[in-house]
């Protein structure tokens, strides 16, 4: 198969079975933001109804088992099912047009890694259909153990993690190939997009923390089913062991989610500021020292579990170590802003929010990091101030910024404004209004995952408050539904560059042809376009060469299938493991086989 | 954006700045709570205090982090806004200005791990030799007390002198619970199949109880897991020690004797003690004294008759997933409604 | 997986490692945090059995006075590791004809590698037998359960490793074998194979050497 552009006819094709088939980065990318966001509202929901239950002392709206597993799916749903994919969908769309490539490193094994993601998400929610998870996000054993769990909900936890961790293990070795191998001639390290140094360094993360979290879920599954004692203090296991290994993989999995936000602002806030980036270099080694620390750093979630003096210590100064390339992040975007010219619309104003609102999360992780504080804040809502600051006000927020950025890239249309910034400022007061109460209640003693609390602690007006800002959150989202499909129903207008930003995805059309760009693009300066648009240095003309494009296949979705069903039957029937390895088996084959010319 | 359009808005900003700032002070009334028994910034334990020193500290350097960060993007927003005449300075950064913004977290966290250290050595001190020493033992849902030297077991409310030092051995029997007092201490874990230990001294006596309360998600009715601390004078603690080391009450009245039939031929004895009788269970709370506790059911229903009742018919009504089995008949138990009575009439005569 | 082949010609990498290489060497990275966890559970509760007495024990132990026999068989195993290293060797061979052009040097090769390979899981199987006819299982101890899980993965890894072997010797019999690519293909099939060798070499002091 071997066309010139602009005739890559059976590849326009649309309709169902072109998405279950496509290996096109950018549909891929599209699937991901749908699947996430309609997750992201899943989410959302559940949240409501544990605000609704905690909006008065002793509520009486949601019974305890119930509110147990909600707060555990709205965490596993937010996290694996919402903010991630939603950070895969933008690397998706990106990572080749950004670098100036016409696909990523393995097309179809990114459509795979989407498909085994769907699998897992399916997995995972249609627990609520038998017992959801109810021990915490984090399942801490013994608790998640069959003694003390007898149901099927941990058992849809360990399955739908693994499998969950399978698709990101692939995304994340797919990606980091792409990066290091498929650039544009001209687009060294240091002229990366920091979105896409962020992508880097995430998918590295995902490499090395993920292997201990599939241990972790091994041995639970393994004690709960086939008779091991890992975690079992009665027979010898240990339930901290669950905890470090939950960790290592937990600690930077939080950068999974913030480092995408930060990858976007940056992006965002030098178009806007209609300047370059301030201190690209600074920033960039930011993120890497980020990552780094990050491994060494997951005993503070374990400070008050006992542990001796000395590794208290250890890990605060490591802890407390990574303020310091956070707080260079933070500056070097206020530097950016610095003397530009600030156009304030919805991508932008989500940007700054995102700066502000993250600060208030990294600073209340920096007081933490201090053991003996964090013995009075450990397990409170002051935690769960200071994580919702992060991830909703930083990584949704960001997420937010980089929807109205590129959404003229991604579907040739521009959202409505006047809904964005009614959105932009319902989302900033909802935020604040949810979560700061939150560091308050932590301070007065208010411990996370109850249910119910008594009428004399306290509590009951900021809770109220709280209540009402994650109704004023809703409408937020609400809106931006709205304008969604509001404005999906207009023409596509957007031109190529609406808002004459200097990286590679906006060298080509809105929305990118399937083939990305007829040229591939020279770079010659960090800021390519900007820096050919002030030397005067036109495009290329298309040459005429043949442009070589993976067909579509159905392997990727048949070899998911068998995954999926392989991996249900530890907790079904082992005939689903079997009738599974059969599907994955023949899907390998005709994977292997299928020609790619 | 065009001058007009500028004018427009500030007026109408300053139309509503009145309007906010009323709507704030409102806000700040309503909120405006005297009473936080589980306040972790009041001071009235040894370890509550030395952990104040960081805390304090941290709370200071934040919020001064905090507002120069706001600050500073307040104003970038609004001078640097876009507006006719403006151009963007074109520049890529500035090591020096790096090097400084490197240097003010460093500085930061290095303030903060001076105090933080400190605290972590004083925490490590060896135990007082006066100390009163105190197994806390976590279960589903509920906290055991066991006084080593003076073979006292009590469940929910700990009874401790002011000024003497208590080092508590921290156990649980099933999953992992969290000790908490914030008033006295921060939290320590406790894990099955590991002995933690914190300690602490109570500042001072005072007659209404420091609250406590499970601080690590265990399981379903993990919010209904609290506890009080009463703290006493050496003297009242002292009496207070001999009461609960001596046996339970004799039965003063005929319904009380009739309730200690019962409780003695039925399943109660499985799982609770009565010092001095054949109600030697381990599995539920020690109910030697329960009539001198001022709760039940770990700290959710104030101690009297009825609520006993309420919590012998079916504990699981009051308090989800309560291992207690349900002994009403109509709840599938084997005790009628007059047999619950007289049970609870038993019980609360322990004093 | 050949996909890459398609548009790769197009501008070589930029790395100048070829993408399936390098997605080989990343997944390899990320095994090895899989094996460091699995080694380091075993390293966590290595000494528990003996601390609560509960055997089989892993090897000759004095409790109390009375002594107990060691249920590992280090000859065995010590045979086993050599056929297991001898395998790298053969896959070396195999890398070697399949990028000097000789063919059949590569298929020998391959079809060395894959039959030290199944007499190695055949030593574990026979191993995992007896082991459970002395008494030793999943749920014996934590020995058991950290020995099956550990020596278990990694023999799921050889016999994956046995897999990709024996679909490529397959494909070498084709008209064509394995095309101008197959230099390409038996190194990253080598590079796999190598490491679950090494992993083996960490493994085998570790678990079956060291007291």
């Amino acid at each position: 198969m071997a066309t010139a552009a602009g005739t890559l006819a059976h590849h326009a094709e649309s309709g169902v079975w072109s998405w279950l088939t496509t290996v096109d980065h950018k549909r891929i990318g599209v699937l991901y933001g749908i699947t996430a966001f309609s997750f992201f509202i899943w989410g959302g929901v559940q949240a409501l109804l544990i605000r609704t239950q905690l909006a008065v002392p002793n509520g009486e709206v949601i019974p305890a088992t119930l509110y147990n597993q909600l707060f555990t799916m709205h965490a596993l749903t937010m996290i694996f099912l919402a903010v991630m994919p939603l950070g895969a969908s933008f690397s998706n769309f990106l990572t080749p047009l950004m670098i100036g490539a016409r696909d990523v490193a393995f097309p179809r094994l990114n459509a795979l890694s989407f498909w085994v993601f769907a699998g897992g998400a399916v997995i995972l929610t249609s627990s609520f259909f038998f017992e959801a998870p109810g021990a915490g996000w984090f399942n801490y054993v013994p608790l998640a153990g069959r003694t003390y769990s007898p149901g099927q909900g941990i058992d849809f936890y360990v399955i739908g993690l693994t499998v969950l961790g399978l698709s990101s293990l692939m995304a994340a070795l797919n990606f980091a190939v792409t990066i290091m191998n498929m650039r544009a001639p001209g687009m060294t390290m240091m002229r990366l997009p920091v979105f896409i140094w962020m992508v880097l360094i995430i998918s590295f993360l995902l490499i090395l923390a993920l292997p201990p979290l599939t241990v972790a879920l091994i041995e639970l599954l393994f004690d709960r089913n086939y008779g091991t004692n890992f975690f079992n203090p009665a027979e010898g296991g240990d339930p901290i062991l669950w905890q470090h290994l939950f960790w290592i993989f937990g600690h930077p999995e939080v950068y999974v989610l913030i480092l995408p936000a930060m990858g976007i602002v940056s992006e965002v806030l030098p178009v806007f500021s209609r300047k370059p980036l301030f201190g690209y270099s600074a920033i960039v080694f930011a993120g890497m020292a980020i990552a780094f620390l990050g491994w060494a750093v997951w005993s503070h979630h374990m400070f008050t579990t006992g542990m001796g003096a000395v590794p208290r210590t250890i890990f605060a100064a490591n802890t407390m170590l990574i303020a310091v390339p956070t707080g260079v992040k933070i500056f070097n975007w206020l530097g950016t802003m610095y003397g530009g010219s600030l156009r304030f619309n919805t991508a932008m104003s989500f940007s700054v929010a995102f700066i502000a609102l993250f600060t208030i999360g990294g600073i209340s992780g920096v007081m933490h990091a201090s053991p003996p504080v964090d013995t009075q804040q450990q397990d409170t809502y002051f935690i769960i101030a200071h994580l919702h600051y992060v991830l909703v006000g930083g990584a949704v927020t960001g997420i937010f910024s980089g929807i109205f950025y590129w959404f003229p890239k991604m579907t040739g249309r521009l959202l409505d404004e006047r809904l964005g910034m009614t959105q932009f400022w319902l989302w900033f007061i909802g935020v604040n209004m949810t979560f700061f109460p939150m560091h308050y209640l932590g301070l007065v003693g208010m411990p996370r995952r109850i249910y119910t609390y008594d009428n004399d602690l306290g509590w009951g007006f900021w809770n109220m408050f709280e209540t009402v800002g994650a109704f004023v959150i809703a409408a937020s989202v609400l809106l931006f539904v709205i304008n969604f499909f509001r404005t999906m129903q207009q023409e596509p207008t957007a031109s190529d560059n609406p808002w004459d930003a200097p990286t590679l995805e906006w060298a080509t059309s809105s929305p990118p042809p399937e083939h990305d760009f007829d040229v591939i693009p020279v770079v010659r300066a960090r800021d390519p376009l900007w820096y050919n648009r002030d030397h005067n240095i036109q495009a290329e003309q298309p040459t005429g060469e043949h442009i070589h494009l993976p067909p579509p296949s159905y392997y990727p979705l048949l070899l998911a299938v068998g995954v999926s069903v392989l991996a249900v039957g530890p907790i079904s029937h082992i005939a689903f493991t079997a009738l599974g390895a059969v599907i994955a088996v023949y899907g390998i084959w005709g994977w292997a086989l299928e020609p790619t010319e | 954006m065009d001058d007009t359009r500028w004018a427009r808005a500030r007026a109408q900003t300053q139309r509503f700045l009145p309007v906010m700032a009323l709507a704030v002070v409102a806000v700040l009334a309503a909120a405006c709570e005297t009473n936080l028994p589980q306040s972790t910034t009041v001071i009235e334990g040894s370890h509550n205090a030395t952990l104040w020193v960081p805390y304090r500290m941290v709370f200071i350097l934040a919020a001064i982090v905090f507002v120069a960060v706001m600050a500073l993007t307040v104003i970038f927003s609004i001078t640097y806004r876009e507006r006719p005449g403006r151009t963007a300075r074109q520049f890529h950064g500035n090591t020096r200005l790096e090097i400084v913004w490197t240097l003010i977290p460093i500085i930061i966290v290095t303030l903060i791990s001076v105090p933080t250290v400190n605290a972590i050595v004083a925490e490590a001190q060896p135990i007082a030799a006066n100390a009163l020493r105190v197994d806390a033992i976590g279960h589903q849902w509920w906290f055991e007390f066991v006084y080593l030297d003076e073979k006292v077991t009590t469940a929910n409310e700990l009874h401790i002198p002011e000024g003497r030092e208590v080092a508590f051995n921290l156990k649980s029997v099933d999953v992992i619970h969290s000790f908490w007092v914030p008033q006295l201490a921060g939290k320590t874990d406790m894990v099955p199949g590991h002995v933690n230990d914190i300690k602490f001294t109570a500042l001072r006596a005072r007659p209404e109880p420091y609250l406590g309360q499970c601080a690590e998600f265990c399981g379903t009715s993990h919010a209904n897991m609290r506890f009080r601390v009463f703290v006493h004078t050496e003297a009242d603690f002292a009496a207070w020690l001999k009461s609960a080391a001596a046996n339970g009450a004799n039965p003063a009245s005929a319904l009380e004797k009739q309730g200690q039939e019962i409780f003695m031929r039925s399943a109660c004895i499985g799982c609770h003690t009565v010092q001095g009788s054949a109600a030697a269970g381990k599995v539920g709370p020690d109910l030697t004294h329960v009539g001198s506790r001022t709760t039940i059911g770990s700290g959710i229903l104030v101690n009297t008759p009825e609520t006993l009742e309420k919590w012998i018919a079916n504990s699981a009504d009051v308090k989800p997933g309560s291992k207690m089995p349900p002994m009403a008949k109509s709840d599938g138990g084997a005790l009628s409604k007059e047999e619950i009575t007289a049970v609870a009439a038993y019980l609360s005569g322990l004093k | 997986m050949a996909q890459a082949v398609a548009h790769a010609p197009a501008h070589g990498t930029n790395t100048g490692i070829e993408n399936r290489k390098l997605l080989m060497w990343l997944f390899l990275g990320s095994e090895c945090l899989f094996f460091g966890s699995l080694i380091a559970t075993y390293m966590v509760f290595k000494f528990d059995v003996i601390a609560r007495g509960v055997g089989p024990f892993p090897h000759d132990v004095m409790i109390n006075g009375v002594l107990h026999h060691g249920i590992l068989d280090i000859p065995t195993t010590s045979a086993s590791t050599f056929v297991l290293l001898m395998s790298s060797l053969t896959m070396v061979f195999a890398v070697y004809g399949a990028q000097h052009a000789r063919p059949t040097l590569m298929k020998l090769s391959l079809l060395a590698t894959i039959v030290l390979g199944l007499v190695f899981l055949g030593f574990q199987v026979y191993e995992f037998v007896t082991f459970v006819h002395e008494g030793l299982t999943l749920s014996t101890n934590l020995f058991g359960a950290t020995f099956f899980l550990l020596t278990g993965f990694h023999g799921t890894h050889v016999g994956v490793g046995v897999l990709y072997l024996i679909s490529m010797l397959a494909a070498s019999m084709r008209r064509n074998g394995l095309g101008a690519d197959a230099g390409a293909h038996v190194e990253i099939a080598g590079l796999y194979w190598h490491f679950v060798d090494i992993v083996w070499i960490v493994i085998f002091p570790l678990l079956y050497l060291m007291p």
